[in-house]
């Protein structure tokens, strides 16, 4: 069996204040392209799990609410596959 | 009394904290991020830095490093501590002050004397200061924008959990004095028991007029007169 896949997407909430993505969104206008009216920026974590583990998705959970992600200020989605 | 500074890999101000309590004249020991040992502080000083590089968020590692563990407990049974600037981050990562530190909104790192208000002084790290003194101390950090949502903010005023708030060198706190974009001025803020300071100012780097400034020996003066006025901690 090979081992499992998770991608752990994290973005701040509606509502916090992105400094990154304002900044980017400007460059993008001063490219000329006028066509994108906000950018908002989050980063993305593969994590690589042993095939034969229980609970996994109980377990990614955990580990996207105490460590990758700030539930203060940010969201989390997992894909697996 | 005696002081402990935390060293986290990559602290890189837990010397001037250990030298800012030598010039205050009081007892300091080093505290090693991997044990859990206290070594019978009476105060902890979460010093700043780029605690494990900055990684993930700044402050999100070292919360999980062995000494922070006796750190939540020793708060947790109304030990006082302070954190400063990367400090601040790591106690809003772990759980003792609420709220977060997001990028500077300029984007820039900033390093260079600001001032901030006084806005609570009957805390234990302000108690030697006057309502509303105005103090300059340095900031350098790049995520030092604080944010909470705007419900929380009214719960940190309602408890005078705002303890420092950015302002002009005249103690106005407009956009103008504020470095980074804090919501409401915000430069330091404690626990509702009023027990664990977080400020992102460094009042270790203005212990001395050789330095620019002596204000930041008010906050150290501050936790001793509070001992010695009878604040003493039972140690876990």
């Amino acid at each position: 069996m090979s081992n499992k896949k998770a991608t752990v997407f994290v973005r701040l909430k509606d509502g916090v204040l992105d400094p990154q993505g304002i900044t980017i969104q400007k460059a993008i206008l001063n490219m000329g392209y006028d066509q994108v009216v906000s950018v908002r920026s989050g980063r993305f974590f593969e994590l690589e799990i042993k095939a034969e583990s229980d609970n996994t998705t109980e377990k990614i959970d955990q580990i996207c609410s105490k460590l990758l992600s700030n539930p203060v200020i940010e969201n989390y989605t997992v894909e697996y596959e | 009394m005696k002081f402990g500074v935390v060293t986290f890999p990559g602290s890189n101000c837990d010397y001037d904290a250990y030298t800012a309590i030598k010039v205050l004249g009081e007892e300091v020991d080093f505290l090693w991020h991997k044990s859990p040992d206290l070594q019978n502080s009476d105060v902890i000083i979460l010093p700043g830095g780029f605690s494990y590089g900055d990684y993930l968020r700044s402050g999100a590692i070292a919360r999980f490093s062995p000494i922070m563990k006796s750190v939540k407990k020793f708060a947790g049974s109304g030990g006082p501590v302070i954190g400063i600037c990367n400090g601040f981050q790591v106690l809003l990562e772990s759980g003792l002050l609420p709220g977060a530190l997001l990028r500077n909104s300029h984007l820039r790192f900033s390093g260079k004397y600001i001032y901030i208000r006084v806005e609570n002084n009957s805390t234990i790290f302000t108690s030697a200061c006057q309502p509303g003194e105005i103090l300059k101390i340095p900031i350098a950090h790049m995520d030092g924008n604080y944010y909470n949502f705007d419900g929380e903010i009214e719960e940190l005023k309602k408890h005078s959990q705002i303890i420092f708030r950015y302002c002009d060198k005249d103690g106005n706190t407009n956009d103008l004095g504020n470095p980074n974009g804090s919501v409401y001025n915000i430069a330091g803020i404690s626990n509702k028991e009023g027990n664990v300071i977080g400020m992102m100012p460094h009042p270790e780097r203005a212990v001395e007029e050789l330095l620019g400034s002596s204000d930041g020996l008010r906050i150290f003066e501050s936790i001793a007169k509070s001992f010695s006025k009878g604040l003493a901690v039972e140690r876990a």
